[in-house]
């Protein structure tokens, strides 16, 4: 068994929420769609780099020229060499330019969000920090999220 | 559970997945699983073409209304963590210096030369570049018996420390093999070849049989090193 494996292992029946009901929004046809990415790696720009604390469930704000972003996500049990060679390997927005330019989306989102992960406690993420969120996408006409993990 | 929150609220989504028992328990509307390296989640860095492949696979879920959707990526990419990736240490010269903080010196050309390359780096959250010798010193001298408080630290800035001089060396080895290295590679390297890795693993197990808090002991090092 790898290292990964065994860390999915821990970590793969962590209790989470249970929904009941599934929502599920319909999109555009993709190429009218305005595509943004949420990742839950703890990116971070601009200010100080700093470690994020454990259980923070705030978002952080990506602009979306911004390559030199920071890692502050609390978990040592991950990968970071390949995020130090590529950003796209956890936030493939170069990846998302390209796809605008050949016309498979619509778009890029003009700004980018990061949570951490590893969280245990949800209550502020589905009633406070994640709604508000949506609420910034929407406003600027995103029709489609990508949501990528570490 | 972002997807379900974000759904609610208009925005349709597409998650990646790299744990599959947690995509199975958080239902999310539309997930692909990606059997690659934690850390990795489009798979391979610098593959711009296998990027995009993941991407079309993820958008592809978008028009399923068979909610909720779990298709996996056929490729299986694994991490390397038992393949160290071969790299040169400096040799350790100063005897009045620790074999460690002698070591941060030699790496820092190798260092700085990452730097120049990527334009960006990991390192920051406790110290910069200057002062990753001092923060390993620090270490040194938890692992001879000394207290977090003794050298200045709190739990969450010993463990910012670790990874600051983590993200030291493993950029480091980014310029010194002058590839990616596989997940894990270049993290084994690290904490099993150095005299750095060796401190950190001392000083880690120095606090636990310590009795320092298991949040700091679990998270100076990845749980499996």
């Amino acid at each position: 068994m790898g290292t990964d494996d065994r860390i999915r292992g821990n970590v793969g029946d962590v209790p989470v929420p249970v929904f009941e009901s599934i929502a599920a929004t319909l999109a555009p046809p993709l190429d009218r769609c305005r595509v943004a990415i949420v990742t839950t790696a703890g990116l971070r720009h601009g200010g100080p780099a700093e470690l994020a604390r454990a259980g923070d469930a705030s978002f952080f704000v990506l602009p979306g020229d911004a390559r030199d972003l920071q890692l502050s996500h609390f978990s040592p049990n991950f990968d970071r060499a390949g995020f130090t060679a590529d950003l796209n390997v956890v936030y493939p927005v170069d990846r998302l330019h390209e796809l605008a330019a050949s016309g498979v989306i619509g778009s890029v989102a003009s700004q980018h969000l990061s949570f951490m992960g590893a969280q245990f406690e949800f209550s502020t993420l589905m009633v406070d920090t994640g709604p508000a969120a949506a609420q910034m996408l929407l406003a600027d006409g995103v029709d489609v999220v990508v949501l990528t993990p570490v | 559970m972002l997807a379900h929150v974000f759904e609610a609220a208009g925005l349709a989504t597409v998650a990646l997945s790299l744990v599959r028992r947690q995509a199975e328990n958080i239902r999310a509307p539309r997930m692909l699983h990606c059997q690659f390296p934690l850390g990795r989640p489009l798979g391979r860095p610098g593959d711009a073409e296998f990027q995009h492949d993941v991407l079309r696979r993820a958008f592809a879920l978008l028009a399923r209304t068979d909610v909720p959707v779990l298709e996996d990526h056929p490729v299986v990419i694994d991490d390397q963590a038992d393949e160290p990736v071969a790299c040169p240490i400096p040799p350790h010269f100063d005897p009045e210096l620790p074999a460690a903080v002698g070591e941060v010196r030699g790496l820092r050309a190798a260092y700085d030369r990452q730097l120049a390359r990527s334009g960006r780096t990991l390192v920051g959250r406790e110290r910069d570049a200057d002062g990753i010798g001092e923060l390993v010193a620090r270490f040194v001298r938890i692992g001879e018996g000394a207290s977090l408080a003794d050298v200045g630290f709190d739990d969450h800035s010993a463990i910012a420390a670790s990874q600051d001089i983590r993200a030291y060396y493993e950029e480091a080895a980014l310029a010194l093999v002058d590839h990616v290295p596989g997940a894990r590679q270049a993290e084994s390297w690290f904490y099993r070849s150095t005299a750095t890795g060796a401190a950190l693993r001392a000083a880690r197990d120095a606090l636990k049989s310590a009795g320092a808090n298991r949040m700091v002991t679990g998270y100076l090092l990845p749980a499996t090193q």
